[in-house]
């Protein structure tokens, strides 16, 4: 069997990022295997622009900002395979990939950093009534139909669920000639960001319906011919009367994210609220020697994000490659309190962590005029006060870590209302 | 008084202008420049594909190199789904000059290199 000391699971910005910073501090030896047959992953397809503001501090589209790391790899000569489906990760941290050229392969690896992405739930993960005809996309699909290959999936379009690909879709598919006739969400709020509801829906007139729901898909000869939309109340029950039928030829869906951990999934290590495996301060999971960041740990809708969460695992795969992650000494269980969602990390051994703590959350319905506190057992650390926020836009808070005193286990994240 | 939600990044702040174009509510003075811009001549930054010949890529995706007057994105698209290009591009390659004499290229936003 052939030894590596890092194998990176996917070479998508999350896996390219955790490569390129693996090799900066020291660690020579790295391989990213991807299943595509190019780097960048799902940036490939997001060809519009706003991404690279904090990392570039310019705004650039998805296929420019993950050509800057595809080339840094190229140019640091880090190795690749492309067309290379892993297949099986083991508890022992073998990583077995078959692809054309080498046939099945298996790699016994000192660390592994798995950056698979996310995958997007389908029609079958939200049950419509109604026919199953064709005609039915999830939006990242109608994205890359268009985007990669120049394939209009529709000409009248509506869109479930206000998912920012779903938001980013009614825009290019309208440029395109298609018209969207509209965009529901279950919620009473968007799931997208404000910025994209203005610049994809206001900018072309499309309209939103919030607490809205397609009641049923009609397509009795096979292709989708209409859907029918209701209002919903405040426990989701479809209001009598509220129905509003539009004439479609293509349903796109934007109902959410989930990460890709098929890998891992049957590796026996705890998972968390995000539906990522839980997570030390250096991104490691219950497995010694085995990271996880980007889509496949908790979905983040800014790419710049998803870097630095990488680099934040590459500097946890080089400390336990050189035997500086001791995993003892003071652990703190990171949690979510009243009106959070999850907490990424969910553990912290205060010994080995960085300066910074750095807490990532979401917040679990749009609040306004509260703080954020973030408290070690009763003791608060830190309150910041947000005159708004929303669950789509994720929380970043780094702490110096010498603000913790390993008097208590727990540390909380959570939403206080303003007397 | 207008409201207006900041697109520039990602942070979306909620901007109130008042009628001599003073801004609040802005993180940071690209708010400022924003809404005055949206109130007097809004812009946007147009993105889409054109049709590439190339062994290993049907579509080459494009931008505007600054933003463009929102009133000409349709006409826009218009010139850009007229377009075919040869690989090898690379980043930044101009695919259409000067749009409607407004100074603003169209340019490439993948290398495509075969
Ligand atoms: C459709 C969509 C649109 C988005 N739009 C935006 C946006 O507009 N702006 C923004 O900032 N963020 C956007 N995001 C957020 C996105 O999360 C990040 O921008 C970022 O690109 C995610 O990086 P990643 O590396 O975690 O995942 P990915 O880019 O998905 O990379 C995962 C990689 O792993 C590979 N892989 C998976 N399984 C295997 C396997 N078994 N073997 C080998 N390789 C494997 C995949 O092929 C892929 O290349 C979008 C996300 C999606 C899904
Ligand atoms: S004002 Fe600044 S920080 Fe706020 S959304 Fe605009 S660009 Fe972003």
């Amino acid at each position: 069997m052939i030894n590596r000391d890092l194998v990176i699971v996917g070479g998508g910005s999350a896996g390219m990022s955790a490569a390129l910073e693996a090799y900066s501090l020291g660690v020579k030896d790295i391989l990213i295997l991807e299943k595509n047959d190019y780097l960048g992953g799902i940036l490939n397809q997001c060809i519009h622009n706003g991404f690279g503001l904090q990392e570039f501090k310019e705004e650039l589209t998805g296929p420019e900002f993950m050509t800057r790391f595809s080339k840094a790899v190229n140019e640091k000569g880090i190795e690749y395979r492309l067309n290379t489906n892993v297949i099986n990760i083991s508890k022992d941290k073998v990583v077995s990939y078959s692809n054309s050229e080498e046939g099945f392969v298996e790699i016994k690896a000192k660390a592994i950093i798995l950056t698979t992405g996310c995958y997007e739930r389908n029609s079958g993960a939200i049950q419509i009534p109604g026919d199953r005809p064709s005609g039915v996309y999830t939006a990242g699909q109608a994205q890359l139909y268009l985007n990669i290959y120049g394939q209009l999936v529709g000409k009248r379009v509506f869109i479930l669920g206000s998912g920012d690909i779903g938001l980013i879709m009614a825009r290019r598919m309208t440029l395109e000639g298609a018209k969207v006739l509209g965009v529901a969400e279950l919620n009473s709020y968007s799931a997208g960001l404000n910025r994209n509801i203005v610049q994809c829906l206001q900018d072309f007139d499309i309209p939103l319906y919030l607490s809205h729901t397609v009641k049923e898909i009609v397509g009795p000869k096979g292709h989708i011919e209409k859907i029918v939309l209701a209002k919903v109340d405040d426990h989701f029950n479809f209001i009598p009367g509220s129905e509003i039928e539009f004439e479609v030829d293509a349903l796109l869906l934007s109902v959410g994210l989930v990460p890709n951990v098929d890998l891992i999934s049957r590796l026996g290590i705890p998972f968390s609220k995000t539906r990522g495996a839980v997570v030390t301060e250096h991104m490691e999971t219950e497995i010694e020697g085995l990271f996880t960041s980007g889509n496949v740990l908790h979905v983040h809708d800014l790419v710049d994000y998803v870097v630095s969460e990488a680099r934040e695992a590459a500097k946890g795969a080089y400390l336990y490659l050189n035997n500086k992650l001791s995993h003892k000494g003071h652990m703190y269980k990171v949690s979510p309190k009243d009106g959070v969602n999850y907490v990424v990390p969910q553990k912290i051994y205060i010994d080995d962590a960085e300066d910074k703590l750095i807490f990532k959350f979401r917040v679990a319905h749009p609040f306004k005029d509260i703080n954020l506190v973030i408290s070690e057992g009763d003791r608060v650390i830190k309150k910041i006060y947000k005159p708004a926020i929303i669950p789509s836009e994720m929380e970043i808070v780094k702490l110096d870590k010498s603000l913790f005193n390993k008097e208590n286990e727990n540390i909380f994240v959570y939403v206080e209302e303003r007397k | 008084m207008k409201e207006l939600i900041c697109i520039t990044c990602p942070r979306g702040c909620h901007l109130k202008v008042d009628d001599d174009l003073n801004v609040t509510g802005n993180f940071c003075p690209r708010g400022a420049m924003y809404a005055k811009a949206e109130l007097t001549h809004p812009v946007r930054t147009l993105t889409s594909t054109v049709k590439i010949n190339s062994k290993v890529a049907d579509r080459l995706p494009v931008k505007s190199a600054r933003p463009l007057p929102k009133e000409l994105i349709f006409k826009a698209m218009e010139e850009i789904n007229k377009v075919t290009m040869n690989a090898p591009i690379s980043i930044g390659d101009v695919v259409i000059k000067n749009i409607f004499d407004t100074g603003i290229d169209i340019v490439a936003t993948k290398d495509i290199l075969k």
